[in-house]
């Protein structure tokens, strides 16, 4: 009966023995998975790259030089330079910046879009649900590339419309994903007491089914995230990206194309190797995340 | 659910998607700055042009009115006629879809002969140095812009080595086509690493999930071979599911045409579209996305099917 005297402990001391939730469980499992961690590791070093990198690397992005373009990598240009003259290192900064802003916000903006239409599908049912995940299915026939092709043959966005458009052709995978999460979770017993006592629909997907889907959307939004990132290097690379003398790395990728047939491999490999990384890192902890909060996501 | 009312069920949704598809195809359409008019006649038309233009058109009439007439031009094969090749879109698209398929189907087939005992490899030898490699470089190669790898390829394999050309074959025919099949090497290899990266990880999952159902348990218990279980029942059960994944891939390869056409400057369909929307050419650029969606409903469609069909779990509404 030794264990029932304890002496008991103030709370919040150090040695009071601490619940183990299901949070601080996938936490656990999530930083014993090496590739997850060096997923984050690589995404924090971008993040520092980019946005503390100009502090103390400091280059001139907005004029050319044109009388120092093209050179290779040296002391003074530790990339070399692009077919203007500005020095490819500071370019990989401040075209990084862009890539992962558009990046994050629209896979941000995604997921929202999608879990709020998932919910309402999933939770109204019958005909409502048949017509919305019909349009989703639509959405899904339509290849996003063909989409923003279209959109950049009508329009030249800026960059909120960019994250805007981004955003509003890839929240269908997403809204799936939410819609599968509430068909099981609106049937639970504290949804239906709610129902019972006069709660509200909107009060039951935004108070209850959405805070208990809450894994899903974050593992849904980590790779959301990669996908726009890879989307954003694909839609400067089709000419409807960010306009010069702005840049994202795939504006720098689909400029040094040509260049690379020169051997100015210095104008190609740093951008393509950037998008590879970030992409592969979001994806890493996308899968750590899954794994570790044990929810079903793709692949 | 039996299976005559779960076919005509699936078949109307299909049918709903594709109306769907149909009036998001001529809302961008009735969305382009200024109409079809201004599309046409170009930004020197004037006011008067326009209207009488909109006028023989019947671009005057209400939208539900015109919708029906597009749907009715589109029950006839009508997809328009182009701004700029001064030919129906029908006609541009025939012509150009079969190379399209050409070179995706290429891809797909090589692509899963690769993927498919790639995952099952990974899967029998889950979580050993070897599974770590390949999961890390598919996840790689699933994170590289198609375009990038592609122009890597053509790097190596082109320049340095010059062991492939970098252009696709330019012929106008299927035979041409498949007359310089070395022109054909690096935009089908591009296309197939760019789909073992996905399909070798969908059949690692499907695998070892099946390799922890009670059959492959029972069946070594009985005394068969471990490898004789994989090829004769893990192998098929995993494949169900890939598949049906299949149907819905459909999309993502006419994506990675059109960049793939692009890069090797291969005149299929997604070069087609790609001209087309540096073109402003909308009635081509509408009739390529409404063939790809109507194909990929379509495909999505024969998946589910095929797999009622050929895996009972389906039916039992247990897979």
């Amino acid at each position: 009966m030794s264990a029932v005297i304890q002496p008991a402990k103030a709370p919040g001391t150090a040695d009071t023995p601490r619940e183990t939730s299901g949070t601080r469980l996938a936490v656990r499992r999530f930083l014993r998975n090496r590739l997850a961690v060096a997923g984050l590791g690589v995404v924090l070093f971008f993040v520092l790259f980019c946005f503390v990198g100009p502090l103390v690397y400091s280059t001139d992005q907005t004029h050319t030089a044109l009388d120092q373009v093209n050179l290779a990598p040296s002391g003074t240009h530790w990339l070399g330079t692009d077919a203007v003259g500005h020095d490819e290192l500071g370019r990989l900064m401040y075209g990084g910046k862009v890539s992962l802003i558009v990046g994050l916000a629209a896979g941000a903006l995604a997921t929202v879009i999608g879990t709020l239409w998932g919910a309402v599908a999933g939770y109204a049912g019958g005909w409502i649900d048949a017509v919305m995940m019909r349009i989703v299915d639509a959405g899904i026939a339509i290849p996003a590339l063909f989409i923003l092709l279209v959109v950049s043959a009508i329009t030249t966005p800026g960059l909120p419309g960019l994250i805007l458009i981004l955003g509003l052709v890839s929240w269908l995978v997403p809204s799936r994903l939410i819609r599968a999460e509430t068909l099981t979770l609106k049937n639970r017993d504290y949804v239906l007491t709610l129902r019972a006592i006069g709660g509200t629909h909107a009060r039951a997907i935004l108070r209850h089914i959405l805070p208990n889907s809450v894994s899903t959307i974050i593992v849904a939004t980590t790779f959301q995230i990669a996908d726009a990132i890879l989307l954003v290097a694909y839609v400067s690379y089709l000419g409807l990206g960010v306009q010069p003398p702005a840049t994202d790395w795939g504006g720098m990728l689909s400029a040094g194309l040509t260049a690379a047939y020169s051997g100015y491999w210095w104008l190609i490999l740093p951008p393509g190797l950037a998008i590879i990384l970030v992409v592969w890192a979001f994806n890493a902890i996308g899968d750590g995340l899954r794994d570790a909060f044990d929810v079903r996501g793709r692949g | 659910m039996s299976t005559p009312s779960y076919l005509i069920r699936r078949v109307l949704q299909a049918v709903a998607v594709i109306v769907i598809v149909t009036i998001v195809v001529f809302g961008l359409l009735h969305a382009l700055p200024g109409g079809p008019a201004r599309g046409i006649l170009g930004p020197q038309a004037t006011a008067q042009q326009i209207a009488r233009f909109n006028h023989e058109q019947g671009l005057d009439q209400s939208l539900p009115v015109q919708y029906l007439h597009y749907l009715n031009q589109l029950l006839h094969g009508d997809l328009g006629t182009s701004y700029t090749l001064n030919a129906p879109v029908s006609r541009l698209i025939g012509e150009r879809l079969p190379k399209t398929l050409v070179l995706t189907v290429l891809s797909l087939v090589i692509g899963l002969l690769l993927a498919i005992p790639l995952g099952m490899w990974q899967a029998v030898r889950r979580n050993r140095p070897a599974d770590y490699v390949i999961t890390t470089l598919s996840l790689i190669a699933y994170s590289t812009p198609v375009y990038f790898l592609g122009l890597i390829l053509v790097l190596v394999f082109s320049q340095v080595l010059p062991w492939f050309p970098s252009q696709a074959p330019q012929g106008q025919s299927l035979a041409q086509v498949f007359s310089e099949p070395q022109a054909l090497v690096l935009p089908v290899a591009t296309g197939a690493a760019s789909m073992v990266a996905v399909f070798s990880r969908y059949m690692r999952a499907a695998t070892l999930e099946n390799l922890s159902e009670d059959y492959v348990r029972t069946a070594r218990a009985g005394g068969s071979r471990y490898g004789a279980i994989l090829r004769r029942h893990v192998f098929r059960n995993s494949l169900t599911p890939v598949i049906s994944m299949l149907g819905y891939y459909l999309p993502v390869l006419f994506g990675g045409a059109l960049v793939v056409e692009q890069l090797f400057n291969y005149p299929g369909m997604g070069l087609l579209f790609w001209s087309a929307a540096q073109a402003s050419d909308y009635p081509v650029l509408l009739g390529c996305v409404l063939v790809i969606a109507v194909a990929t409903v379509v495909g999505t469609l024969l998946a589910d099917i095929v797999q009622r069909i050929i895996d009972p779990r389906v039916k039992a509404g247990r897979a």
